[in-house]
């Protein structure tokens, strides 16, 4: 294994972030509070509670989740996208460095990214409502797993992109609608039995679901459902990112 | 005194066996390269623009993939023992690709570790001294001038140590001074025992450094011969005769030499084959005193590379 290149392309990477810190910490937490003023306090205190969660407290795990999904695809799509784009990937295709080294770097430093922010925004969240975590191990393991499982799908995004365009386009019109149906802010048991089952069919479901039974112990589907839903994600991606590399696909000519 | 002559088989550090690549749009980039290049030395690749000397080296560096054949690097093949072969390589691309907001010297601590090499900063103070580019290490890397971009380039490369160093046009676009210090650097790097292999629009520059001369044209390797030995086989000397007078016409008693004359009468010039037994020299100079000329100077010229390149080229259209 080529661990300095793996630590290097992390160190690298993570440059970009702290470089612009501000930015990349202000602003989560910004639309944090906001969706707490616009949904906890306003919306919230005319929604009953929701299977004995109180409402504010109920739309943490969706938020977070939101977020978390958001970064990853965007961080890691812009990581691999902008080497591409001006060229200085050719440095890495030229290195003594496995493909799996190369993702485990660049997806690890996109993850890495969006997991601090999301243990940002459950700090935040804290200040305006109360809740406490059942399972705080699984929470952070499906905050990990979810974090890389997004930036796996962010990387092969960005290796995919031609342009600016279509890597923002994603994020925006597949990735951010999956999770607002995904049940962030509401229990999919609200919905009638037809939207039910189509949600059923929502990756997103699964993830906030399982998320949400690690803060509460209630969850939209079963746990084992949960984790073999992100586990197939995860195992996908990965397929599509080693195919991407045997074949050279967008990367060597 | 002998060993000087005898010519030990030098092992090849970068084999290529009839390397084809032909790009997804069909264009046929490289049509069958064999190359052998030797440990220690400087090879100069030679071609007009899409010759194909680019495609060559990303082939070897393994930014592109080749169609068939195959290419060894320090006897690893790029393709089964990547990992080795790859270690060896330093790449300076053609295009000058920096991230725009990235330190100097961080990016070659970056260059450092992707190569697998733990971190050493004071060889990395080393590099950046050795191309003049110390003082602006902490420099974003879009601050910098053109040609100190270029060296951040090679710089990046000569960070991970490498055996054989691949320099794609390192002195387009460079001023002349730079391009000398630039040739004092591969010197240096050559004593070092590096490889180099560099490609050049600048026939000069293959004059000045190389030890083998390689020329590339439409994707085929037309021939790679030692500077001198090419020089001697191809090269022809001029001379040219400076008359007192100028004349008309070349007289008749010289009607044998192939001479020219030039416009305005002053001067004939006779060109030679410089490892000919015989040049004629003599002979044709005691012709034109025997026509009545009389000579106020003789100059001699050796063809460059240059005359030697264009004339390979244009046998190749023909
Ligand atoms: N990615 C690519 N896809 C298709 N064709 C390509 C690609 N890269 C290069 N070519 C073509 O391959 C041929 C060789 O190009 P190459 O860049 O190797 O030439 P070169 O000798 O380096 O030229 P120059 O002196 O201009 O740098 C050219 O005709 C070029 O158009
Ligand atoms: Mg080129």
């Amino acid at each position: 294994m080529n661990w300095y290149g793996i630590a290097a392309i992390w160190q690298f990477e993570m440059g970009r972030f702290f470089r612009s810190i501000l930015q990349s910490i202000v602003s989560p937490v910004v639309s944090t509070a906001l969706y707490f003023v616009v949904f906890g306090a306003a919306i919230g205190s005319r929604m009953p509670e929701i299977e004995s969660v109180d409402y504010g407290a109920f739309i943490v795990p969706g938020l977070i989740m939101l977020t978390v999904l958001q970064q990853s695809v965007q961080n890691a799509g812009f990581g691999i996208y902008f080497p591409k784009f001006i060229g200085t990937i050719y440095e890495v295709l030229s290195a003594p460095i496995s493909s799996l080294e190369i993702v485990i770097g660049y997806v690890g430093a996109a993850a890495t990214k969006s997991i601090l922010i999301g243990l940002i925004i459950l700090v935040t969240s804290l200040f305006f409502v109360e809740f406490s975590i059942v399972h705080p191990v699984l929470m952070l393991a499906f905050l990990v797993l979810t974090a890389v499982s997004f930036s796996l799908l962010g990387f092969i995004l960005g290796i995919w992109a031609r342009n600016f365009e279509q890597l923002n386009l994603v994020p925006l019109l597949i990735v951010t609608p999956l999770v607002f149906l995904g049940g962030s802010f509401y229990s999919v048991s609200m919905l009638p039995p037809f939207w039910q089952n189509v949600s059923l069919l929502n990756p997103v479901l699964y993830l906030v679901s399982g998320f949400r039974w690690s803060f509460f112990g209630t969850a939209d589907v079963p746990i084992v459902a949960s984790l073999a839903a992100i586990f197939v994600f995860a195992g996908l991606c990965l397929g599509i990112v080693w195919w991407i590399f045997r074949t050279g696909y967008r990367l060597k000519p | 005194m002998f060993a000087a002559l005898v010519r030990y088989p030098v092992p090849s550090i970068v084999k290529v066996e009839d390397l084809h690549k032909t790009y997804d749009n069909g264009l046929e980039a490289l049509k069958g390269v064999t190359l052998d290049i030797e440990e220690g030395e400087i090879l100069a690749l030679l071609g007009p623009n899409g010759a194909g000397k680019t495609t060559l080296i990303s082939t070897i560096c393994g930014i592109t993939v080749p169609t068939s054949g195959r290419i060894s690097v320090g006897g690893h093949d790029v393709q089964s023992e990547w990992r080795a072969a790859r270690k060896l390589i330093g790449l300076v691309p053609q295009e000058i690709n920096l991230e725009p907001f990235e330190f100097v010297q961080s990016t070659l601590r970056f260059s450092r570790g992707l190569f697998g090499k733990p971190r050493n900063d004071a060889l990395v103070d080393d590099v950046l001294k050795d191309l003049a580019l110390h003082d602006r290490r902490g420099s974003k890397t879009s601050e910098l001038s053109g040609g100190m971009r270029r060296r951040v380039l090679i710089a990046k490369a000569l960070a991970h140590e490498p055996r054989v160093l691949f320099l794609d046009e390192p002195t387009a676009g460079v001023d002349v001074e730079l391009r000398r210090d630039m040739w004092a650097l591969v010197g240096r790097l050559r004593e070092d025992g590096v490889t180099i292999i560099l490609t050049t629009h600048y026939i000069e520059e293959a004059e000045a450094i190389a030890d083998r001369v390689g020329v590339i044209n439409s994707g085929e390797l037309l021939l790679v011969e030692e500077k001198s030995a090419l020089m001697q086989r191809l090269g022809r000397k001029e001379i040219r005769i400076e008359l007192t007078q100028p004349v008309e016409a070349i007289p008749d008693a010289l009607a044998d030499y192939d001479l020219v004359r030039a416009e305005d009468g002053r001067s004939l010039t006779y060109a030679y084959k410089a490892t000919g037994e015989r040049t004629g020299i003599t002979r044709l100079l005691t012709a034109v005193q025997a026509a009545g000329l009389t000579l106020s100077d003789i100059q001699t010229r050796q063809s460059s590379l240059e005359d030697i390149f264009v004339r390979l080229v244009r046998e190749e259209a023909e």
